[in-house]
């Protein structure tokens, strides 16, 4: 049943064989957890003679004395109800997120006041679908680790009022003797805010206010500047790019904004398998050295040390320059794979190409601007006239404001959104003079690394509870509205500048007040004020854009910079800091969701890791999983390893964003803090600090991967791919069509079939997944566990294989070379391909599952949904058995009210968060995706309601709505009108395949073949150049 | 999910142990559970009393005036109870104080400066239009109905606590169950027969009579023949098997009332009663249950939407007074649910009243007769199941089932049942 000559793997035990991994393959529920480690009377895994008396006893007890115990349930209606608020009715407020500059327009759905769901606002031209971290952004708000009022030293019982005044007094004092106030914060997107921060300096002449970014894009600023003498960030269209050369810039999974990059980079991925369809794609070639989430959805992909890439940059403008007429530049010449075919393509597709670089290096940036500039992509890719406000900060600004809080020269800092003490390398240094400082203040929601050093902490609310607007892109603005009302004794960081500033501290009317004067335009304020509030987003007269920009960079003094930084050959062992999608900078660390969401390429979770090649972990004599001492410069870190594929040989990537100590209960302690290894460059973040020393310290430890956990049991057609050059030639290529042998010749596997199969009157709830676009983020990971209240079950239970996650994103590797070519592959794995496949229940129409529960607890509805009734099962897990997906969980454990699972399930603020329309499962049962069946039942209610048909877009799924691509398409397939039902019709003699086609099982979830921007190889030409 | 939840053991005792008891009770006795008829509420009308008043005209005045108020028990609502009133006082008295019990009181007659400080100094409406006649028809009635209500009180309260026979659904015993029990009882007949004899033949032991070995009288035959049966260790399983299924099947009964609550009828904190507004001045459901169109959830009132009558209306009762404390001291009153679904069961109002038009008293029985809300229905799955069954779901003018009713009518001649649409299928509830 070989579809391809493809050999598909999900990691490297897989591709070895190895004994651990074989094991895991044949045992359906993973392996039980050696004795009895969770010390409770049922560990899962298996009970004692003792233990099954004990439970049968305390059974009996219980039975018996709840049969007398009907508790009495109390209805609390609202003394006085709000207008529009009705219990068990959703209301929907649209707002904004920004959080360090990171940017999304949402839309907050609140049940009785309390907001349970964040999705995405279609309104908005500047935000698509919603990240991981945004969904996650709900459960901070009910995090009981925030301070719950002020904070002076160690008194927290500190009112607000004693507070002020002893702050404005001291504000006061500093002022009258000149002292300086320094307001530090990471990147503002709100006009109002810096207008406040203004209003403050006004007040106090002596402040000013600096910006960083944890992740700094300083030097794009700078390189702008030294470009075309503009310090800002452009907009990139991604859209309008035929090539992109991405060198470093992971701008599908963390750089800058990813959701949008990646929307408009879908847009270029977009195939039909139509007779008028679309067949064509952009290509991406992508030069990196960690396996990146770009990286992995490139065309071509060539992995590089960080010590050469700014040369790669070099080498491409040189290419690019010598056929466009620009100015040569002399750089070392290098050999890297990939590169002569990208300059050409770049050439040739001039006015639409794209270079992007994410490397903090003002002189590579200058470089790279200059080749835009060649590429003519300014005006058409690349528009510096609306300019991105999404990184502000200023890394030699920061330095300054350390050297100056050093020398004594700080009299009051205020701290607004920032954490430079974890998240600075220079933090230790400033931990150690920040409590000496007279007056300090913080904002920040809890006692962190820095806020716990300072004087005051002066909570400001979550900005679901807070008034609020940001200017994403320079002329595009939205607005934040809370929610909910305060939680806790909090109060927004601008009020308090305002109150401070003895002026109205009303920020609610301060925004309204700026709006009026600054962005609106005329006609009825209060209109256009409702209407803003309510679309969430406004977009201002929109700018021109102008033809290009002049290129007057300097670029002889960027190449003498590039030429001392960067060399074409090292032996060394190069360390790389990289961010992971999940966690980001790690400011949000605290957040179960995403400590438990995989990262998309290594799987892991709830850690960093030290990312190895194969071949370098063989000359280090390490495995995955030694714990190594990684050394640099006298600083050192101990992590674990992962033997990464596709990671540059002779480098070790680690992620930021871990290792927090002072966050909360899920953060803190989890990974290690790898920002001081962190270096500056010529007064430039630098994440790739340069050589180090790796040892092994003797130490393991097991790493929380869920890749390779539900066995597929060998069935190699999972997946279907093929090249684009095939694809327009036949819009059936690469799929596999599997024929069974019977006594009348071979037939269709969906041919032969038990059982009569269903019929669906009504509707038929269907689901198609372009593996084109799904670009393996995992926003609907956590979408879903929003959604459907799925339970976060801690590093230990991940590492047992029971993670309880409805929708998974499986990555799979995979190379060209022959599956029988051993060599071939291990050659493949130093730089393979890489799949995503978003796997959920498949809602077979022949579902092996229902066939075999001996309690029918799971069964077909008339709509095709396969359901999952959770008090009727009883857990003999026979369904999960003999699911071909492996998409059913169990609860192994009760995980809500248990102190063994502390998250957000056992405190009362934390079960805020749940879902009312979705059961909490409790042990025993088995759990899967419902299709989001609550949504459609409300949606089919509406309908009902409003006695009309259902029309498509009447109800989408958590998963869907969520996807920055459009990657999933939710729908009725009854409904010839929706857009399932015509992208099916064009598809489904093409790219629309249904996973193991050949177990008939008969999915209500087609996928779309994968479609690379490769050249078609022969197949002999690859078996040669591999033998 | 439930937050937090109180239990009030008093109410669990009560009412849960009671019904089990009950169910072992009836195994053990082994009385024949038929259920116990309650005695008819209706009371015959007596002799109208107290100076020949016209009882049906004072009736309609006392409920249109003074049952708010006042029981014609001895019950205290927000006033005393009445009953026996008329023997306590004489008529000019009481009409004296009905047309101005201000007066009387400020004249210092001691009985009406008790009842007034023993009321916590709440005023009675003062009904000056009344006439003699209609005082006098007013006492006929409380005379009346006083003597017939303790009957019908006695019902309700039967009904409420299950214990009208023990079988709360009110359904009869199975026909299995009468047999057995039937087989039982013969039986024991049959074992008390054979003590029966055994105590004769012992007895004359006893007193040195020989008996007759050779011919054996009738009553020693049997004696013997029962002796033998009852050492023959089958009919003794046999015996001891129906006992203990009996036990079994009474215990299972009982176990599936558990969460059962009907019939339940708590004590609400303000003694609301459904049937004067629904009944009564006939106030539309809806007015009150505002998401009963809308939503999940046909809502309890919020405290504004009493005081849009209540704050002209009979202000100063005792129990509305509740309503305005509550406003006050911004403390919601926290009423008892009767009708509680368990988590794991989704179900809306909406569906059922908005699309699919039924009353309200399809499911919460006779509202509009009901003092205290009562669960009417038993809210179990069988039950919901078995209306799905049945229905015929409301297809009128709703585009949204036309599709549907086309492919039934060719399918089917029956009409579209909602169990046709999906109405029985797991994920239509539980989710």
């Amino acid at each position: 049943m070989e579809n391809t000559n493809k050999r598909y793997w999900r990691g490297l035990e897989e591709l070895r064989n190895d004994e651990k991994f074989v094991k895991a393959a044949t045992s359906e529920f993973g392996v039980g957890p050696t004795e009895n480690q969770y010390e409770s009377l049922v560990d899962g895994a298996g009970t004692h003679r003792r233990d099954f008396l004990k439970v049968l006893g305390f059974g009996m007890a219980a039975v018996s004395l709840a049969a007398c115990e009907t508790p009495v349930k109390k209805a609390i209606p609202y003394i006085n109800k709000p207008e529009g608020e009705f219990p068990t009715i959703a209301n929907w407020y649209a707002s904004t997120y920004s959080e360090g500059g990171d940017y999304a327009s949402i839309l907050v759905r609140t049940r009785e006041g309390r907001p349970v769901k964040i999705e995405p606002n279609s309104l908005s031209k500047n935000s698509f679908g919603i990240s991981a971290r945004v969904h996650a952004s709900l459960l901070g708000l009910y995090d009981n680790e925030k301070l719950k009022g002020p904070k002076k030293g160690e008194d927290s019982k500190v009112s607000w009022g004693t507070v002020d005044s002893e702050i404005q007094s001291q504000l006061t004092q500093v002022a009258a003797k000149g002292g300086a106030i320094r307001i530090l914060s990471s990147t503002i997107l709100s006009p109002s805010t810096k207008a406040v921060i203004a209003d403050f300096t006004a007040k106090y002449p002596t402040t000013s206010h600096v910006v960083y970014d944890a992740n700094s894009s300083s030097a794009i600023l700078k390189g702008n500047e030294l470009s075309f003498g503009k310090a800002v960030f452009p907009s990139y269209d991604f859209s309008k790019a035929k090539v992109i050369v991405g060198i470093d810039a992971d701008f599908l999974g963390t750089w800058v904004s990813p959701d949008t990059y990646s929307a408009q980079f879908a847009e270029t991925r977009r195939v039909s398998s139509g007779k008028e369809g679309k067949k064509d794609m952009s290509r991406l070639y992508q030069f990196e050295s960690v396996l990146s989430v770009t990286g992995s959805n490139a065309d071509y992909r060539t992995a590089v040390k960080p010590s050469q890439l700014g040369l790669v940059a070099t080498a491409l403008y040189n290419k690019v320059a010598s056929k466009l007429g620009g100015t040569a530049i002399s750089s070392s010449s290098i050999q890297i794979a990939n590169l002569d075919k990208a300059a050409a393509e770049l050439i040739a597709a001039k006015g639409q190409a794209l270079v992007v670089c994410g490397i903090n290096d003002p002189a590579l940036q200058v470089v790279i601007n200059a080749l835009n500039s060649l590429l003519l992509s300014y005006g058409s890719t690349i528009n510096l006239d609306k300019p991105a406000n999404f990184r502000q900060g200023n890394d030699v600004a920061m330095n300054q404001l350390i050297d100056e809080i050093k020398g004594g020269k700080v009299s009051a800092l205020i701290l607004y959104g920032a954490n430079p003490v974890y998240d600075h390398p220079r933090g230790a240094e400033l931990a150690a003079t920040l409590p000496k400082i007279g007056l300090s203040v913080s904002f920040n929601d809890r006692a962190d690394e820095t806020s716990s050093l300072l004087k005051y902490i002066c909570p400001a609310p979550h900005y679901l509870e807070s008034w609020n607007d940001a200017e994403p892109v320079s002329g595009s603005y939205s607005l934040t509205q809370p929610a909910i009302s305060l939680i806790f004794s909090t109060r927004q960081a601008q009020s308090s500048l305002l109150k401070w500033a003895g002026l109205q501290s009303d920020y609610h009317e301060y925004v309204k007040a700026y709006w009026r004067k600054n962005i609106f335009t005329g006609g009825n304020f209060d209109q256009f004020w409702i209407k803003s509030l309510h679309d969430g987003v406004y977009d201002g007269t929109s700018v021109a854009v102008s033809a290009g920009a002049a290129f007057s960079g300097d670029l002889n003094a960027a190449v003498s910079s590039i030429s001392k930084k960067y060399k074409a050959s090292s032996s060394a062992i190069e360390l790389t800091l990289f961010e992971n999608v999940a966690l980001g900078n790690g400011f949000a660390a605290n957040n179960p969701w995403l400590q438990e969401l995989p990262e998309p390429i290594t799987k892991a979770c709830w850690d960093n890791h030290a990312c190895i090649s194969q071949k370098t972990a063989r000359e280090l004599g390490v495995a995955q999983g030694d714990v190594v001492k990684i050394e640099l410069k006298g600083k050192s870190v101990e992590v674990p390893v992962i033997v990464q594929p596709g990671q540059a040989n002779g480098t070790v990537a680690i992620a930021i964003g871990f290792g927090r100590e002072k966050a909360g209960k899920s953060a803190n302690g989890v990974g290690k803090n790898v920002y001081p290894l962190a270096v500056f460059s010529e007064g430039f973040l630098s994440f790739a600090p340069g050589e180090v020393t790796v040892s092994k310290t003797g130490a393991t430890r097991e790493i929380a991967q869920t890749q390779t956990h539900s066995t597929v049991m060998n069935r190699k057609s999972v997946l279907q791919e093929t090249v684009l050059a095939h694809f327009q030639k036949d819009p059936l290529a690469g799929r596999f069509i599997p024929k069974i042998h019977t006594s009348e010749g071979s037939v269709d596997a969906t041919d032969l079939s038990l059982w009569n199969g269903h019929k669906y009157k009504n509707h038929s709830w269907g689901m198609v997944i372009d593996l084109n676009t799904c670009f393996g983020c995992g926003s609907c990971v956590v979408s879903c566990q929003a959604e459907n209240n799925i339970a976060v079950v801690g590093r230990q239970e991940i590492i047992n294989s029971r993670e309880m996650h409805w929708l998974r994103i499986d990555r799979y590797y995979s190379s060209d070379a022959d599956a029988e070519d051993l060599r071939g592959l291990e050659i493949a794995s130093e730089n393979p391909e890489v799949t995503f496949q978003p796997m959920l229940c498949q809602h077979c129409n022949n579902a092996p599952c229902e066939t075999v529960c001996p309690v029918l607890a799971t069964t077909h509805s008339s709509e095709g949904l396969n359901q999952m009734a959770y008090n009727r099962c009883v857990g003999t897990r026979y369904c999960a058995n003999n699911c071909p997906y492996k998409v059913r969980r169990f609860n192994w454990f009760k995980y809500f009210d248990n102190d063994n699972f502390d998250y957000n399930f056992n405190n009362d603020l934390g079960k805020m968060v749940i879902n009312p329309d979705v059961t909490v499962r409790s042990r025993g049962v088995i759990e899967k995706c419902s299709m989001c069946v609550h949504r459609i039942q409300d949606a089919k209610l509406t309908a009902k309601k409003e006695r009309r048909r259902m029309v498509d877009g009447d109800v989408n799924v958590a998963c869907a709505s969520s996807c920055p691509t459009n990657a999933i398409i939710f729908g009725d397939m009854n409904d010839p009108e929706s857009r399932i039902s015509k992208l099916l019709e064009v598809e489904r003699e093409g790219r629309a395949f249904h996973m193991l086609e050949e177990i008939n099982v008969r999915p209500q979830i087609a996928y779309l073949t994968k479609i690379r921007n490769k050249d078609a190889v022969a197949k002999a030409a690859a078996e040669k150049e591999h033998a | 999910m439930n937050i937090s939840f109180r239990t009030d053991a008093k109410y669990c005792s009560d009412y849960r142990s009671s019904k089990i008891l009950i169910a072992f009770l009836l195994a053990i006795l082994i009385s024949l559970p038929n259920s116990v008829s309650a005695q008819d509420s209706t009371a015959t009308a007596a002799a109208a009393p107290a100076g020949g008043g016209d009882a049906a005209k004072g009736e309609t005045i006392f409920k249109n005036n003074c049952a708010q108020c006042h029981a014609v028990t001895d019950e205290r609502v927000v006033g005393p109870g009445l009953k026996g009133v008329s023997g306590r006082h004489d008529f000019a008295w009481l009409s004296k104080w009905v047309r101005n019990s201000q007066a009387v009181i400020a004249s210092g007659d001691p009985y009406a400066v008790k009842i007034y400080n023993e009321y916590s100094k709440a005023q009675m409406t003062s009904f000056p239009n009344l006439s003699d006649d209609d005082i006098k028809g007013i006492f006929a009635y409380v005379d009346q109905a006083g003597t017939a209500a303790p009957a019908a009180a006695t019902t309700a309260a039967a009904g409420g606590a299950g214990a009208s026979g023990g079988d709360a659904k009110g359904e009869g015993p199975s026909d299995l169950f009468v047999l057995v029990l039937a087989a039982l009882v013969v039986v024991m007949v049959l074992v008390l027969g054979v003590l029966v004899v055994i105590v004769s033949l012992l007895s004359k032991a006893v007193n040195g009579e020989t008996v007759d070995s050779s011919k054996p009288d009738f009553m020693t035959s049997l004696g013997n023949s029962l002796r033998k049966i009852s050492v023959d260790p089958a009919i003794r399983s046999a015996t001891i098997w129906i006992f203990v299924l009996l036990v079994l099947k009474a215990t299972l009964d009982g176990a599936f009332d558990i969460g059962v609550q009907q019939g339940y009828a708590p004590k609400q904190p303000i003694s609301f009663s459904h049937k004067l507004h629904a009944g009564e001045y006939k106030i539309d459901c809806n007015y009150c249950h505002t998401g009963v169109n809308r939503g999940k959830s046909a809502h309890f009132p919020s405290a504004n939407i009493c005081m849009n009558c209540h704050g002209v209306i009979k202000k100063e009762s005792p129990e509305i007074q509740k309503i305005y404390t509550s406003i006050e001291n911004n403390q919601p009153i926290e009423w008892v649910r009767v009708h509680n679904l368990p988590d794991l069961a989704y179900f809306n109002h909406a569906q059922h009243v908005n699309v699919g038009g039924l009353e309200c008293q399809n499911c919460h029985g006779e509202v509009e007769q009901m003092e205290v809300i009562q669960q009417r229905s038993s809210l179990t799955m069988g039950w919901c199941i078995d209306c799905h069954r049945k229905t015929e779901v409301n297809t009128k003018d709703n585009k949204y089932y036309d599709k549907l009713v086309q492919l039934h009518a060719t399918e089917s001649k029956e009409a579209l049942k909602v169990a046709d649409i999906g109405g029985l299928e797991c994920s239509k509830c539980h989710y």
